[in-house]
C-alpha cells in the first residue's frame, strides 16, 4: 500500500488519533488472538512454545550477526549464545511447570486455574534486541498471552525480522493469529499510546530509565526494571584466580552489555596485589591514573553516558583515548579511590570498563559496595567472591541487590545462565529499585490464578476436582463463506477437536536437548 | 419512555416522516439514536446499543472513527466539497487509490455520487453508452437505490409507489441463483449490463449458489451484456477480502461501492469503470454532472477509509469476529432448533434465518430491548440481518451473542409459545 499516495492530500499521520488508532488495532487483534489462546491445552501450547524456541535457536547466529551490525553494540558470537539461551534452555527452565491446567490443593481445599494477563506490550532494548525478544516472547507462549514488541528504534529492523520469523513459527505451530505482534514504527509518542492504552492488559519493560517510569506512569499494570550498577567484592578467602577469571570473563561477555555485568571491583589490601596479578594474566589491562582519568573524560559527557562506547571492544575503546594496550586486552581496570557521585567512574557502565576500589577493610568494602548501589542499580545485582559462608552472608544481607551471585561471573550469572537462577532478560529490581518485581521475570509473572477456595471448617468436605478441568475448545473452526468453492458447509455446533496433540518432543529429543544445554552452558561458564 | 422522546417523536411526525416515525413504534424500536461512538449507538433516554445493523456497513469502522474524525477535520482546513467541473486533487487521488485496489486490472477510470443510488444511475447509463443498448437485467428482489434508473431495477415495492416502475420492457428482473433464467434474459442480445448484489443484502442474504456468479459473468460474455456489480454492501473487507465479487471469482466489467467508503462521516460513493466501458468519460466528460458527487472533503475520508481497511490487522480482525460469532451462532441454534433454523454467512456479512414468515421482526424487538439493534431483512422478513463492524472488539463480539441468546429464546416463545427448557 502507498502511504504517499493516501496521505499526499492530508496528512494525519502525526495526530494522536493516528496513533491510538494504530494501537487499538494492534491490540484488538491481539485480543482476539488472546481469547482464542485461552482455549488451547498443555500440549497445543507446549507445541507452539517449541516451535517458536527451536526457530529462534535455528537463527541465533544469524540474528546475532545483524544485531551487532544495526546497533554496533557487543560481540557477535556472544550475542549468538545469549540468543540460543534465551530459546531452548528457556523453555526447558520452565518445563515442568504448568500454566495451563489447574491444580489442586487438597490440603488447604484450593483449587487453582491460570488465568493468562491477555495483552503484554513487551518493549526491548537496543543493547540485547533479539535475546530480550526471544525471552519475552516464549514467556507470552507458555502462558498463552499475545504479546505485541516495541523494538528499540536503534534495533528496528533486527527485531522485526526475528519477530516475523517467531510469528511465522508460531502460527505454523497453530498459534493464533495475531499472537505475535511487533510495531514496526515505534516512537515515543505511538508507545505511550500503546502503554497508556485500556486494551493492554500488562507492560514489561526492559529499556532506559524514562521508558521504564512512562510504563509505570501509564496507568496499567506494569513490570518494568531499573538500570544495573553491580558491585563485585573480592574477598580475602576468595580463590583470586578463579575470581579474576570469571571477573573477566563476565565484563568481557558480549563487551558488558548486558547490565548484570559487573561495574566496581571492591577488594581489601591484603589480596590487592594478588588480583592485580590475576586480572593482569586473565587479559585484564590495568590502567594508570592518566589513563583512567582519559576514559573518565571519555565515557562520562556531561549529559551522562557516552553511547558511542556501549558494548564495544576494550582495544577500541583503549584506542580512542589513546591508550597503548596489548592486542589480546579483553577489559580495561580503572583504579579508583572514591565511590559516589564525585566519582563517574564508580557508575553504570555498559562497556568492558571496570572500576577497581580498595577498601581498607572488610566492613568499609561491603559499605562501599552499599554506595555503588545507592548510586545508581538499586535492586539489580551484586557479586561477590568469597569462601567464608559468614561473609557471603553479610554481604548479601546489606547491599540493596536481590540477586548476589557467587563465586561465578555475574553478567551471566545474575541473569540465570552460569547459575540456577530464572534465566532472564528482565530483571525485577523490586522495592529498593522501583519495581514491583524483585525476582528474575519469568511466565509466573503473566498469570494470575483464580482461586476456588473452600470452607476451612474441617466439617465440609473438599470436592473432588480429580479429572475436572476446562473443556480446551482449541483453535476455532472456520466460518463458512457461503458459495464459494471449497470452504467449510454450514453446520451446527460439534465439538470441535482441540488441535493438541501430544507434544512434539519425545524422550530422546528431550534428553538429547537437555544434553545440548548442559553443554551449551558449560562452555559459557569456561569464557 | 421520557417525556422528552415522546414530545420529540410527535415533532418528527409533525415535521420529518409520520409514516416511518409511526411504523418503528409500532414494531417496537422506539429508538432516536443520540450519541453514537465506536459500534455503540446510545438512545436519546441514554440506552446503549451495539450496532449490528451498521447501515449496511457505512459504519463498517464504526460510528466517528477517531481517524476519519480527524481527517475530515484537516481535511477542512483546505478543502470544502470542491467543483465539480474542474480537475481536482483530491478526486483523482481517490480515483487513483481505488484503481490500485480494483477487482481487476481492467479498471480505469472513478465516476463518483453523492450517494449509492446516484452511483448505480451512473453504472447503468455507462454501461447503456458503452453497450449502445438499454435493457438491464436485475434480480427478484434486489435493491439498488431508489433514484431513476436504480429503482426500476429493485423491488416494485419501492417504485409503484411513485408510479415509477418500468413501463417500457427494459428492466427485466430474473430470480437469484437461477442460471437458466439468466439465460433466457440475456440470450437476445439486447441487454446493456445484469447489476448484481454480490450477496443480495435487503433479501437477506441469500447466498450465491457455488458458481453461479462466475456463470453470469460467462452468460454476459457470450451475450455481449456487461457485469455491473452492486459492492455496497459486500465490499470493503466484509467478506474478508476488499471486494465480495473477488471471492467468487467475479472480474466485473463496472463496480459501485457505496455506505462504508463514506466512512460514515461525509457522503459519498464511487463508480470503477473498466476501460471497455468508460467511453463516454472521452467522449463527452460533461456527459454526467454532479454538484456533490465526489465532494472533496468526502473523497479525503475515503482514502483514508481505503487505507485503514487495507492495514494487515483488519483482515484477522474480520476473520476471527466471523469465526466466533458463527461458533457462538451454532451454539444458539442448537438450543432452539425449530425457531432459528439458519445461518447464511460471508465473512462478516451474516442473515440468521428464522422459522417464521416474519421472524426477524420479534428477534429484532427483543434484541433491540436487549441492547442490541440488528435490522430485518425489508424483503425478507424471515431474515435477521446480521453485521458486525470489521473492528467490532472480542468484548463487545461476547456480549452480542450473550444477548442474542436472550433474545432468540424470547422471540421463539412470543412466535411459537413458550416450552420447557431442556438441558
Amino acid at each position: 500500500m502507498d502511504q504517499a499516495l493516501y496521505n499526499s492530500l492530508v496528512d494525519i499521520s502525526d495526530s494522536p488519533a493516528a496513533r491510538a488508532g494504530k494501537a487499538d488495532l494492534m491490540l484488538d487483534r491481539a485480543r482476539w488472538a488472546a481469547t482464542v489462546f485461552d482455549r488451547y491445552d498443555r500440549a497445543a501450547t507446549m507445541a507452539i512454545v517449541d516451535a517458536v524456541a527451536e526457530a529462534a535457536h535455528a537463527m541465533a547466529g544469524e540474528m546475532a550477526t545483524k544485531a551487532v551490525e544495526e546497533t554496533g553494540f557487543g560481540v557477535a558470537e556472544h550475542k549468538k549464545l545469549k540468543n540460543e539461551l534465551t530459546a531452548r534452555p528457556l523453555v526447558e527452565h520452565y518445563r515442568d511447570q504448568d500454566f495451563v491446567n489447574s491444580r489442586i490443593d487438597d490440603a488447604r481445599k484450593i483449587v487453582e486455574i491460570p488465568r493468562p494477563a491477555g495483552v503484554i506490550f513487551a518493549l526491548t532494548p537496543s543493547t540485547n534486541p533479539v535475546a530480550t525478544l526471544n525471552y519475552k516472547i516464549l514467556l507470552a507462549m507458555m502462558t498463552r498471552n499475545a504479546i505485541v514488541i516495541s523494538p528499540h528504534p536503534a534495533a528496528r529492523a533486527v527485531s522485526i525480522e526475528a519477530a516475523t520469523a517467531l510469528a511465522r513459527a508460531a502460527e505454523a505451530a497453530g498459534a493464533p493469529s495475531g499472537a505475535i505482534q511487533i510495531l514496526e514504527t515505534p516512537s515515543i509518542p505511538l508507545v505511550e499510546a500503546f502503554m497508556t492504552s485500556p486494551k493492554t492488559n500488562v507492560i514489561l519493560a526492559t529499556g532506559g530509565t524514562p521508558m521504564v517510569r512512562a510504563a509505570y506512569s501509564s496507568s496499567n499494570p506494569a513490570i518494568g526494571v531499573g538500570p544495573g550498577n553491580a558491585p563485585v567484592f573480592v574477598d580475602a578467602t576468595a580463590d583470586i584466580g578463579a575470581a579474576a577469571q570469571a571477573i573477566v570473563a563476565s565484563k568481557s561477555f558480549d563487551n558488558s552489555i548486558l547490565c548484570t555485568n559487573e561495574s566496581v571491583l571492591i577488594t581489601v589490601p591484603e589480596v590487592e596485589n594478588q588480583l592485580r596479578m590475576a586480572l593482569k594474566s586473565a587479559g585484564a589491562y590495568l590502567c594508570t591514573d592518566e589513563e583512567t582519568a582519559a576514559l573518565r573524560r571519555f565515557l562520562f559527557h556531561p549529559r551522562g553516558f557516552n553511547v558511542e562506547a556501549i558494548g564495544r571492544d576494550a582495544t577500541w575503546i583503549a584506542q580512542e583515548c589513546n591508550i597503548r594496550v596489548p592486542a589480546n586486552t579483553r577489559i580495561l581496570v580503572t583504579p579508583i579511590t572514591q565511590i559516589g557521585v564525585e566519582e563517574r567512574l564508580s557508575k553504570e557502565k555498559l562497556c568492558p570498563v571496570l572500576a577497581l576500589h580498595v577498601a581498607k577493610t572488610r566492613t568499609q568494602a561491603l559499605s562501599q559496595a552499599r554506595a555503588v548501589l545507592r548510586l545508581t542499580g538499586a535492586g539489580h545485582s551484586a557479586a561477590i567472591h568469597a569462601r567464608d559462608e559468614a561473609v557471603i552472608m553479610d554481604y548479601a544481607a546489606l547491599v540493596e541487590a536481590y540477586r548476589v551471585v557467587v563465586n561465578a561471573p555475574c553478567s551471566q550469572g545474575a541473569a540465570g545462565f552460569a547459575t540456577n537462577l530464572a534465566p532472564t532478560f528482565t530483571i525485577g529490581t523490586g522495592f529498593f529499585g522501583r519495581s514491583s518485581i524483585g525476582e528474575n521475570v519469568g511466565p509466573q509473572h503473566l498469570v494470575h490464578w483464580t482461586r476456588i477456595a473452600y470452607n476451612a471448617d474441617r466439617k465440609v468436605p473438599f470436592g473432588n476436582f480429580q479429572g475436572v478441568g476446562r473443556a480446551f475448545r482449541g483453535q476455532l473452526p472456520t466460518a463458512p463463506a457461503d458459495g464459494v468453492p471449497g470452504t467449510a458447509p454450514p453446520r451446527f455446533a460439534a465439538p470441535t477437536p482441540a488441535p493438541s496433540a501430544a507434544s512434539s518432543l519425545d524422550a530422546a529429543t528431550k534428553d538429547e536437548l537437555r544434553r545440548l544445554i548442559a553443554a551449551e552452558l558449560r562452555d559459557l561458564l569456561r569464557k | 419512555m421520557s417525556q422528552a422522546k415522546t414530545e420529540f417523536l410527535e415533532r418528527s411526525k409533525t415535521f420529518w416522516n409520520p409514516g416511518k416515525t409511526q411504523d418503528w413504534i409500532d414494531m417496537g424500536v422506539d429508538l432516536v439514536i443520540d450519541r453514537r461512538e465506536g459500534y455503540h449507538l446510545y438512545d436519546m433516554d441514554g440506552r446503549r446499543l451495539i450496532d449490528l445493523h451498521l447501515n449496511g456497513g457505512t459504519y463498517n469502522l464504526g460510528h466517528r472513527h477517531p481517524e476519519l474524525v480527524e481527517v475530515l477535520k484537516a481535511g477542512t482546513e483546505r478543502f470544502d466539497m470542491g467543483n465539480h467541473h474542474f480537475p481536482a486533487l483530491a478526486r483523482t487521488a481517490l480515483a487513483e487509490a481505488l484503481q490500485a485496489v480494483a477487482p481487476g486490472p481492467n479498471f480505469k477510470y472513478t465516476a463518483y455520487g453523492s450517494g449509492g443510488g446516484e452511483a448505480i444511475d451512473i453504472a447503468l447509463k455507462t454501461a447503456r453508452h458503452a453497450a449502445q443498448k438499454k435493457k438491464i437485467v436485475s434480480i427478484v428482489k434486489a435493491y439498488h437505490g431508489h433514484t431513476g434508473l436504480a429503482v426500476k431495477t429493485g423491488d416494485d415495492r419501492f417504485s409503484k409507489l411513485f408510479l415509477s416502475e418500468d413501463a417500457q420492457g427494459e428492466f427485466v428482473q430474473v430470480p437469484f441463483n437461477d442460471l437458466n433464467a439468466m439465460e433466457d434474459a440475456l440470450r437476445g442480445r439486447d441487454v446493456a449490463a445484469v447489476i448484481m448484489e454480490t450477496i443480495p443484502a435487503t433479501y437477506g442474504f441469500p447466498m450465491p449458489e457455488v458458481g453461479y456468479l462466475p456463470a453470469v459473468k460467462k452468460l454476459c460474455e457470450k451475450y455481449d451484456a456487461f457485469y455491473i456489480a452492486d459492492e455496497v454492501q459486500t465490499g470493503l473487507m466484509r467478506t474478508g477480502e476488499m471486494w465480495g465479487c473477488t471471492k467468487y471469482g467475479v472480474e466485473p466489467d463496472i463496480m459501485v461501492t457505496g455506505k462504508g467508503i463514506s466512512g460514515g462521516m461525509y457522503p459519498i460513493a464511487c463508480v470503477l469503470i473498466s476501460e471497455r466501458c468508460g467511453g463516454w468519460l472521452s467522449e463527452d466528460g460533461f456527459g454526467h454532472i454532479s454538484t456533490m458527487g465526489g465532494a472533496e472533503l468526502g473523497c479525503i475520508v475515503a482514502m483514508k477509509t481505503l487505507e485503514i481497511i487495507q492495514r494487515p490487522e483488519v483482515r484477522t480482525m474480520v476473520q476471527y469476529i466471523g469465526d466466533y460469532l458463527r461458533a457462538g451462532l451454532d451454539d444458539i441454534m442448537v438450543q432452539f432448533p425449530d425457531f432459528f433454523i439458519g445461518i447464511r454467512q460471508h465473512g462478516v456479512i451474516m442473515g440468521l434465518e428464522f422459522n417464521h414468515e416474519q421472524g426477524a421482526k420479534p428477534v429484532m424487538k427483543h434484541l433491540y430491548e436487549n441492547g442490541v439493534w440488528a435490522i430485518f431483512s425489508t424483503l425478507d422478513p424471515r431474515v435477521l440481518q446480521f453485521k458486525p463492524g470489521l473492528l467490532l472488539s472480542q468484548a463487545d463480539a461476547e456480549d452480542v451473542l450473550r444477548r442474542v441468546a436472550i433474545a432468540v429464546e424470547l422471540a421463539r416463545d412470543e412466535v411459537m409459545g413458550s416450552r420447557r427448557r431442556t438441558y
